[in-house]
């Protein structure tokens, strides 16, 4: 699966660090890092990290 | 669309907002594929309502910015929108709109959150007066917040200093009366929130606390009736063109008056958000989720509280969504699930004045708050504290740290001596 974030939007409130640790992480300047390939296995993580984002800025893009 | 006419009734979901939407999908998500019947009174599908005191309001106003993407409409999902509900029927199992349709439901689904509180003085229906919840709200609110208007926010909690800060960004005037010592007091405690009062004074944002208004005066001149001052209770009167009444929110459940729900503060529920009797018995076939929901949490104590915060109506969505689908479908997993803890930590998050306010737990609790980390002028961390146990954190940046204070809300799996009723 493709996964993109709106860095525009994003305000590393880090929402979804706890949904999907495996994807998403804050860096050591409190920044949002995250994958932009992923397994499938990972895909309800990635949904609920997408679904619990303050910003609405987490696109799941196939 | 078919039509099984042996098929039971629909899923009805009533409110089609954060929490109702979530539900549906996690019904799904969990294997139910019957219909879902899902009623609101808005005429939007569901949408963020967070930006519309933020960021949306700022810039220019529409459904596109703030509609949640979803892929139920591909699915026999039905949305209702434009229609309140206004009654329900336990023992017949099915709910009355406001034109008199019945809807016969297999489950319900509670989901009607809430909507904001008003002044109720009179002319509190003049041009210029406002609150904020909808879409529809915001509309209307944005065209009067123009550069150079008096704007009068009444009461400090998140949502008047989210307005306050976009009405400054866009060049308004902005005066804040509030019937508390400082804004936001009540969850972030005196030290706080004077600090974060001091932060909105510099940015221009004028404080008339420990008032109230008295009255709205306003000027009519042919069919319109325009507020043009505030009388306060100190006595003062300020003038006025656009007054923001921020004072909190009421729960939707009057539609819910002839049944036997505990609805004394929102829905009453147990922990797999079952609706329970003014008797403590579980409603069959009945849930709740989201704002009005009032459920116990494990984590605090147990003793049922309404939530209002961000994550709350996706939490209990997912929690009756597995639910629901396991007895739906009759999986042997239902008790299973019902006993399970449920013990979802709550976050919310506030953008203000170039601030990014964000916490977790639920700080209303608290008798007590300390500084833990930061300085208290710069980016910093709160705790909150209930009998000197940690019930919640906020801060000001320093992300990383706040997140491993998260950590100490996480419980420890239940033992097998304390599963079940």
């Amino acid at each position: 699966m493709k996964i993109k974030v709106d860095m525009d939007k994003c305000q590393h409130y880090g929402q979804c660090v706890f949904e999907a640790p495996e994807i998403f992480r804050l860096n050591t300047a409190d920044k949002l890092e995250y994958l932009a390939e992923a397994d499938d296995s990972e895909r309800a993580n990635v949904e609920s990290a997408r679904d619990v984002c303050p910003m609405q800025a987490i696109f799941i893009v196939d | 669309m078919m039509n099984n006419p042996d098929a039971n009734p629909p899923v009805v979901i009533v409110g089609a907002s954060l929490g109702g939407l979530r539900t549906a999908e996690a019904l799904r998500r969990s294997g139910y594929l019957g219909n879902i019947d899902i009623i609101g009174e808005e005429t939007y599908q569901p949408y963020n309502r967070p930006p519309l005191s933020k960021e949306v309001l700022a810039a220019s106003v529409d459904l596109s910015a703030v509609a949640f993407p979803h892929d139920l409409s591909s699915t026999n999902t039905r949305w209702i929108l434009g229609t309140r509900v206004v009654d329900a029927d336990l023992t017949a199992h099915k709910v009355t709109d406001e034109f008199g349709t019945d809807h016969p439901y297999s489950a319900l689904i509670i989901a009607t959150g809430l909507r904001p509180r008003r002044l109720n003085l009179e002319n509190d229906d003049a041009r210029g007066v406002h609150v904020l919840r909808t879409l529809f709200d915001a509309i209307w609110l944005r065209a009067d917040l123009i550069s150079g208007a008096k704007v009068v926010i009444v009461g400090a909690g998140f949502i008047g200093c989210e307005v306050a800060s976009t009405a400054i960004k866009l060049g308004c005037e902005v005066t804040v009366v509030a019937a508390d010592e400082h804004p936001m007091v009540r969850p972030l405690g005196a030290e706080f929130a004077a600090e974060l009062q001091r932060r909105h004074e510099s940015a221009g944002v004028k404080y008339l606390l420990n008032n109230s208004v008295n009255k709205i005066v306003t000027n009519t001149a042919g069919a319109q009736t325009t507020l043009t001052s505030l009388e306060l209770n100190d006595g003062q009167f300020i003038q006025c063109d656009v007054l923001v009444q921020a004072i909190g929110s009421l729960t939707n459940t009057e539609w819910l008056a002839n049944t036997n729900i505990d609805i004394s503060n929102g829905v009453l529920t147990d922990g797999a958000m079952r609706a329970l009797t003014t008797s403590g018995d579980v409603v069959p076939d009945v849930f709740a989720v989201g704002d009005v929901a009032r459920f116990p949490n494990p984590i605090f104590g147990g003793a049922p509280r309404r939530i209002e915060h961000w994550n709350i109506p996706i939490e209990t969505a997912k929690r009756v969504g597995q639910v629901l689908a396991a007895k739906l479908n009759d999986h042997e997993t239902f008790e299973e699930l019902v006993a399970q803890q449920f013990a979802p930590i709550p976050s919310f998050w506030s953008d203000q004045f170039g601030m990014n306010l964000l916490a977790f737990g639920d700080l209303g609790l608290a008798d007590e708050s300390r500084l833990l980390e930061g300085d208290i002028s710069g980016d910093c961390i709160w705790g909150y504290y209930k009998d000197d146990a940690l019930v919640g954190v906020c801060g000001i940046g320093m992300r990383s740290a706040l997140q491993s204070y998260r950590k100490s809300f996480l419980l420890q799996p239940p033992t097998a001596t304390t599963v079940g009723k």
